[in-house]
């Protein structure tokens, strides 16, 4: 098992850092300063803020959705939200393509633009902060928001004050895995963004292409940095997460 | 208003895929279907199912038994290393496992000298596309191995049960759920993975192309219906994906405690 694992997966990240430290602080510092790994560095963290950012209330309203009403077909659409994690990460991009590319029936063109990058991610990452919240939400007990609505509280204020911070940590913790795979996602960006350097190139693609170009101290200096970043933002926000959760309690 | 964005992000775009894909009638899917390439392609994505998935499987369990039946120094870490191919971008893998198996890399020379290739293959692949998937059947399998608790194991061992008897007897029965759930996530993420794979197969036609990597080539060189029949191949593998989870989850949710 051991060995399983140290072949599979801990040699090739011990490759990954050795090879970015080869050639010492500065080597690392002209590849990841590069305007070019710069301005993917840039559009990964970005989009991926954006992206969680909107997953926080979608995700919070989807699962809000299928806990608290009742509609035909819910449980397809329940079971629909799983799909982003079962489906092919290449197909999410030919099927956003298909629609909202040139000379699909919605009538916009979203190819190579950012949008269509921040479309990519919002697909890829929906499940997460829905499945996080909903089980917490299931679990909720209703009373406490009946109790401040006798108390005249309005439903604003019973969602804000009550319902909003049982649910805080499991948001948190969604928008944390939403973050880490918005920021290295590859597969559904591949396809539509077109992949223009300072325009629509992010962070993975980049590596992606410093690989093909046998550029690999700068493949390996900017996959350390996305990799510190994702694991930065996951570690920062499960203390928040955790923390929330106790003083919930 | 959350049904309307669940529409436009996701309904929409996935049922458009299956009308384009039928619009030319069935003939013209089926020749699509069934070019060498994409023959291979699909015959060789089944293959790499067939390699991981069981290798992950026995992983997995073992990993989440040690986790949770065991208490020891590093346990933490080991955790935390488990769940780490989950933080990694699939770009990365792959090009991790350049830096050790590739020409260039750790072991190139090794591995040159006895005649051993790794990438640009399907042992690179499987390296791939098990990294990726690791962490699967071991997060699945830890919950219902702590809910099952220990006092069936523990009867077995008073009853004179060794350890293999007591796991094929008593702990596998009980956990069997967690672990086919555990495994379909796999299989799904092993058939659609694309980044990891797309680094370390070299993309050669006919020969290290998987399905995802199929539809890619296809997209690339405008021929839409390979693509998008392709896409749909994949798509309503990804619906019995979804099938299976589902049914599973029912499973174990009225799964009766012991």
């Amino acid at each position: 098992m051991g060995i399983y694992l140290s072949v599979l997966v801990l040699l090739p990240i011990a490759a990954l850092l050795a090879q970015a430290a080869t050639g010492g602080a500065a080597a690392f510092w002209r590849e990841v300063s590069n305007p070019e790994a710069v301005a993917a560095i840039k559009l990964s963290l970005g989009a991926s803020a954006v992206v969680v950012s909107v997953n926080a209330v979608f995700g919070t309203l989807i699962a809000w959705v299928m806990v608290r009403d009742e509609f035909p077909g819910k449980r397809v659409v329940n079971a629909m939200i799983d799909l982003p994690f079962a489906l092919p990460t290449v197909v999410a991009g030919v099927v956003l393509l298909a629609l909202y590319g040139k000379g699909g029936p919605a009538g916009v063109d979203i190819t190579f633009t950012r949008t269509a990058v921040v479309l990519a991610l919002l697909f890829v990452t929906l499940p997460f902060v829905a499945r996080s919240v909903q089980p917490v939400l299931l679990e909720l007990d209703g009373s406490m928001e009946e109790a401040a609505a006798s108390l005249g509280a309005g439903r604003l204020t019973v969602f804000r004050r009550i319902v909003l911070p049982a649910l805080a940590p499991a948001i948190i913790s969604g928008v944390a895995l939403s973050f880490a795979r918005a920021v290295g996602e590859f597969g559904s960006i591949v396809l539509i963004s077109g992949n223009l350097p300072f325009k629509t190139e992010v962070g993975s693609v980049y590596i992606f292409n410093q690989v093909e170009n046998d550029n690999l101290p700068g493949a390996a200096a900017v996959s350390v940095v996305l990799l510190v970043a994702a694991l930065l933002v996951l570690a920062a926000l499960t203390a928040l997460s955790r923390r929330g959760a106790r003083s919930a309690r | 208003m959350a049904l309307g964005y669940l529409a436009l992000l996701l309904g929409a775009p996935v049922a458009m895929i299956f009308y384009r894909t039928f619009e030319h009638g069935l003939a013209a899917v089926w020749e699509a279907l069934s070019t060498p390439n994409a023959l291979h392609a699909l015959w060789l994505s089944v293959e790499l199912v067939a390699i991981v998935v069981p290798l992950n499987t026995a992983f997995g369990i073992a990993v989440a038994i040690l986790l949770e039946r065991h208490r020891f120094r590093g346990r933490a870490v080991l955790s935390l290393i488990v769940d780490l191919p989950f933080a990694i971008s699939p770009v990365v893998v792959g090009l991790s496992l350049v830096l050790v198996y590739g020409q260039l890399g750790w072991f190139g020379n090794w591995l040159d000298a006895h005649g051993l290739q790794v990438i640009f293959s399907v042992p690179g692949m499987v390296m791939a596309c098990a990294f990726v998937s690791l962490p699967f059947v071991a997060r699945e399998t830890i919950p219902v191995l702590r809910e099952v608790g220990t006092d069936a194991e523990q009867a077995a061992a008073t009853l004179g049960a060794n350890g293999w008897q007591t796991f094929w007897r008593v702990t596998l029965p009980a956990i069997r759920w967690g672990v086919v759930y555990g495994v379909v996530l796999t299989t799904a993420r092993v058939l659609g993975e694309f980044g990891a794979v797309s680094i370390v197969s070299g993309r050669l036609e006919g020969e290290t192309q998987t399905l995802p990597l199929y539809v890619q080539d296809r997209f690339e060189n405008f021929d839409t219906t390979g693509a998008y029949t392709a896409s749909v191949e994949l798509a309503l593998l990804a619906l019995a994906t979804l099938v299976a989870m589902n049914l599973l989850t029912r499973r174990t949710r009225s799964r009766t405690p012991v």
